[in-house]
């Protein structure tokens, strides 16, 4: 662990030019994950701006429809909101999944987001990693890597996000909005978060400085129609070897529309757009949600200690899509 | 065996209100002034040496006070623990041994300057992998807690040859870290005097006398003083290496010094389960009979030090069978030495002979409780003695009862499936030594009729302070409020460690006897009146006669039921229930907590705990509580725990067995039988994670 210097924020603004200015300086929001990173030595910011005392801390019910969640808003409460839980179920229950009490007391919205990948390898100053020393290495792919990823994955990194509120999020078209020392931007949740491609050290498409305000969710007429399950190694408390947020919109026994994106799975939240593109039209039955989950998982390479997580994923995704379907008889 | 008037009773812990208000003070909260911090730095090398140690950024550090390296740290005495000579040599033998120490004004400084120490190191090729075929395997000398090495009766092979039916399978289970909730932490200071620790441990004595023996003091020149501990569960049975540091950091700072592992760090310095590979061969006549049962286990220890865990040990007296053979093989590994963990030997041992019980009951085409009575011998299968008292076939039965046995269909998955789960129920035997060792105690009252007991029993979060409160008011014959305990600090008189569920059986001995001695001292001295400047008396406890002529155990039976989740394998565990045969039980209540405790724990291991070994790095990749899965409430399901009435004149004055790991024996098995009931897979590799269960 490194010395740091520690600013409170008054607002945004100022909290953008001053990390601007601090090329090695960090946001600081519910801390629970970046705290747990700077004792293990795996990051060392020199400077904490803490937002988390901004005023983003509202939901509000958008003109449209739609839902502004701001970046400070803390999971326990967000989980709560009897908007969120009546619009928008699969986003509480996945906050709900998430971590602890403890910690969804604490975690913001933006935070959740810009959680680190997990591996067991980044967490250890000891070890190689690409992501911590770009071109050390990656043990990962020889060693532990039962939870790791079987989409998106490449030779430098195999690492999964751990966020659970972000597969809701990717699953509702969400949109990230950002405060950047060039101004304000939006950006698509599902391009929020990268691959990892050459440069895994680069979890989100962020720019340095660049402030998360809020999320927005665009309205979804079937959004009541949604859940969130989630796969893990105990029954509480554990990442997910594989979550599936879906929302399903019949006509007649027919999928009319549907949301799925897959968590655990990948370096980022994994929007199943191949699967919602074989389910639109389809009848809503366990054949086709099979089939679907298939042509989504057709593109896994999956390793040695984590193959289980295919049929997983495709055992979950059905399950996830009957269960809806049969809400909605 | 004295009377129950206190004991048995369910009373709350005394300690308990100290605890929830957070005064009763734990190793690393002592405020000590002047305090200085050790942070370790740890070995990225699992075999070689220590090149070179860079230290100068670190001693640059405002803050630093000293940086400890073997070439800088002071020569200490030989150690009966060779891990225990913490930077004395440039071997590395272990991946995460101590190589260097910071010593720091603020644990900041500290941690921060351990990262500046640069250690380069000439690298040996390591050798971690636990294998059958390992041809370095040898026979130990003997295994832990005494017992031999191997035993054999008649000739199993040639009953295994000609039996009607045969089960010939292995089972392994992972390696376990111990995982206490209070992480491991000493503050040493010296004086004049000598040396006192504020410690975390199972034991003051064995602390002190391994410190003393280190530095080359006087035993009476150590003080361990530990009076509230936050759990141990064997890792804290012994002296790891950090204590001797704390030690020697203090010396060299001349000034106090604390040294707090983390939860990372504890995964190579405190010791943790062996993993173990066990083959059980069982042989059977077509009526259920056991013709022979053999169990032979291949397990590990470090390069520095032996521990061989006694794994099959209770193979050797479950149940009756003419031709029997029992062997353990180590294989010397590049890793820390294994310790003791919870029930070491019964908790492994037990899954694999469960295991095997219940596939044999099914060859067999018995229920599993009626193929366990079928085969109870009359007397100790291994020494031919009786038994002090065996309760087994009483639990079974009153288990079985209770848990609506008799309904169970007998054949696996037979379509019993509630919506998406798979349902399957499991029975296993619990068992566990009854021993005692060898203590002291001193019983004192006061002038006006206060009784004051001293002994240096160990509160690892038992209900110690509760429970020898109780045996001392009834030993005293005297009300539970004239009584006050002193316990947890070396000062007072020698006790064995709170381990091998002998903590209560030979304090409360000692308690006894002492108890027994004032009595007689106030009756025949005095004629009954308690004299102006009061009265005390020494009371021993030694080993216990009767242990040459019963075998003495206290036994269980475990039932589980398993739901299955039918598309993601998920393992639920709603309900299990353990009975008991433990003698009598001191406090109705910390003693519950105490079985309910070890199920949980058994649960546990079943479903979720495993230590995951990188061979390439030669260490424990997962070293956290996040990736270390241990059972969380939302794991637990109901547990009911019960014990029946068992008077046993010859284990003990309270007549009471160890219970602080029966608990945990057997629960395993009963929930990987539940799980095969369920689904029809048999999973003999621990832990029963959902990848094994999946339908792919």
């Amino acid at each position: 662990m490194t010395p740091f210097r520690y600013e409170r924020a008054q607002d945004a603004g100022s909290a953008v030019a001053t990390l601007a200015g601090a090329p090695s300086g960090a946001f600081l929001g519910g801390g629970t994950n970046l705290v747990d990173l700077m004792k293990l030595g795996v990051a060392t910011p020199d400077l904490l701006v803490d937002v988390a005392r901004l005023p983003y801390d509202r939901i509000e019910v958008l003109a449209d429809g739609g839902v502004r969640i701001g970046a400070a808003v803390r999971n326990s409460e967000l989980a709560a909101d009897r908007t969120i839980r009546t619009r928008y179920p699969v986003l509480a229950q996945a906050l709900l999944s998430g971590a602890s009490g403890q910690l969804r007391n604490l975690a913001t919205t933006g935070g959740n987001l810009l959680q680190r990948t997990r591996c067991v390898y980044f967490q250890d100053t000891s070890k190689p990693c690409n992501k911590r020393m770009p071109g050390s290495g990656c043990p990962a792919r020889e060693g532990y890597h039962r939870s790791l990823a079987i989409l998106g994955a490449s030779d430098a990194c195999i690492a999964t996000h751990p966020s659970d509120m972000a597969v809701a999020l990717a699953a509702l078209d969400a949109v990230v909005r950002v405060q950047g020392p060039q101004g304000e931007r939006a950006i698509a949740l599902t391009d929020f978060h990268r691959l990892p491609g050459t440069e895994p050290q680069r979890d989100t498409v962020l720019a340095h400085g660049e402030l998360i305000t809020a999320v927005d969710l665009p309205p979804l007429a079937f959004g009541a129609r949604s859940a969130y399950r989630k796969v893990r190694d105990r029954a509480s408390y554990a990442f997910a070897l594989v979550s599936v947020a879906a929302a399903l919109d019949l006509a007649d026994d027919v999928v009319r529309d549907v949301r799925l994106a897959l968590g655990g799975v990948a370096h980022k939240p994994w929007r199943a757009l191949r699967a919602e593109e074989v389910l639109r039209g389809a009848p809503a039955t366990e054949e086709s949600f099979r089939r679907a989950a298939e042509a989504e998982l057709a593109q896994a390479k999956p390793l040695a200690q984590n193959a289980f997580k295919v049929p997983l994923a495709r055992n979950t995704i059905v399950r996830t899509l009957l269960d809806l379907a049969e809400r909605a008889r | 065996m004295i009377a129950a008037h206190s004991i048995c009773s369910p009373l709350d812990r005394i300690d308990g209100p100290l605890k929830v208000t957070g005064a009763a003070k734990y190793a690393a909260e002592y405020p000590v002034e002047n305090l200085a911090h050790v942070f370790v730095v740890q070995s990225t090398i699992a075999k070689g040496r220590v090149a070179a140690i860079d230290a100068a950024q670190a001693r640059a550090l405002a803050g630093v006070v000293a940086v400890l390296t073997h070439e800088t740290a002071p020569r200490i005495e030989d150690c009966d623990d060779a891990a225990l000579r913490v930077l004395q040599s440039d071997a590395v033998a272990y991946h995460g041994q101590i190589v260097a120490a910071v010593v720091a004004e603020t644990p900041e400084v500290a941690l921060q300057a351990a990262g500046l120490v640069a250690v380069t190191y000439e690298e040996q090729p390591h050798h971690v992998e636990l294998r059958v075929d390992d041809p370095g395997l040898y026979k130990p000398e003997k295994v832990n807690a005494g017992f031999a090495t191997d035993t054999l009766t008649g000739d199993p092979d040639a009953a295994l040859a000609a039996a009607e039916i045969t089960h010939d399978t292995t089972y392994t289970t992972p390696h376990y870290h111990n995982n206490p909730l209070e992480p491991h932490a000493t503050i040493a200071a010296w004086s004049d005097d000598g040396v006192t620790l504020h410690d975390a441990n199972q034991g003051p004595h064995g602390i002190r006398d391994d410190v003393a023996k280190a530095f080359g003091l006087e035993p009476e020149r150590v003080r361990v003083i530990s009076p509230y501990v936050g759990g141990g569960f064997g890792s804290k049975a012994f002296t790891h290496p950090h204590v001797i540091l704390a030690v020697m950091a203090a010396k060299v700072a001349g000034r106090p010094a604390k040294l707090a592992l983390t939860r990372q760090q504890m995964f190579a310095l405190v010791g943790y389960r062996t993993p173990t590979i066990q083959r059980l061969r069982l042989a059977a006549r077509r009526d259920g009979m056991l013709t022979a049962i053999v169990h032979e286990v291949v397990e590990q220890t470090s390069t520095i030090e032996e521990f061989a865990e006694q794994t099959a040990v209770p193979t050797r007296m479950m149940y009756a069978a003419p031709n029997r053979r029992t062997s353990h093989r180590l294989a010397r590994l590049d890793l820390p030495t294994p310790t003791i963990m919870r029930a070491p030997g019964e908790t492994p041992g037990m899954y694999a002979l469960e295991s095997a019980m219940d596939e044999m009951a099914l060859k067999c085409n018995l229920d599993p409780v009626e193929f366990r009575i079928r085969n109870e011998p009359q007397t100790d299968p291994d020494t031919g003695l009786p038994f002090s008292s065996r309760g087994l076939v009483a639990c079974l039965r009153e288990g079985a009862r209770r848990f609506g046995w008799e309904e169970r269909d007998p054949y696996q998955r037979v379509e019993r499936r509630h919506g998406r789960w798979y349902v399957g129920t499991g029975v296993a035997a619990s068992t566990y030594p009854t021993r005692r060792r060898a203590s002291q105690a001193l019983a004192r009252v006061d002038h006006d009729g206060n009784y004051t007991v001293l002994i240096d029993a160990s509160d690892i979060g038992t209900g110690t302070w509760t429970a020898l409160t109780q045996i001392a008011a009834d030993a005293l014959d005297v009300p539970l409020e004239r009584v006050r305990i002193e316990i947890g600090d070396s000062a007072l008189p020698r006790a064995p460690i709170a381990g091998g569920s002998m903590g209560i059986a030979s304090w409360g001995t000692a308690v006894c006897d002492a108890a027994e001695k004032l009595r007689t001292r106030l009756r025949d001295e005095h004629g009954g009146a308690i004299p102006a400047d009061g009265l005390e008396a020494h009371g021993e406890a030694g080993d216990n006669p009767e242990a040459k002529r019963f075998s003495m155990h206290a036994y269980g039976a475990q039932f589980a039921e398993v739901h299955v989740d039918a598309d993601t394998g998920e393992v639920r565990v709603p309900r299990l229930l353990g009975i008991f045969a433990v003698g009598r039980v001191v406090n109705a209540k910390t003693g519950r907590s105490q079985l309910l405790g070890g199920m949980t724990m058994g649960l546990s291991m079943a479903l979720h705990e495993e230590t995951v070994l990188d061979p390439h790095f030669g260490y424990f990749a997962t070293h956290d509580l996040a990736e270390y899965h241990v059972a969380v409430n939302a794991d637990v399901g109901s547990i009911e725990v019960a014990w029946i009435d068992e008077d046993d004149p010859h284990i003990n004055p309270m007549g009471a067995k160890g219970i602080g790991e029966i608990g945990m024996t057997g629960t395993a098995a009963a929930i990987a039988n539940a799980v095969h009931h369920a689904t029809g897979i048999r999973i003999r590799d621990l832990p029963i994670t959902l990848d094994k269960l999946l339908e792919r």
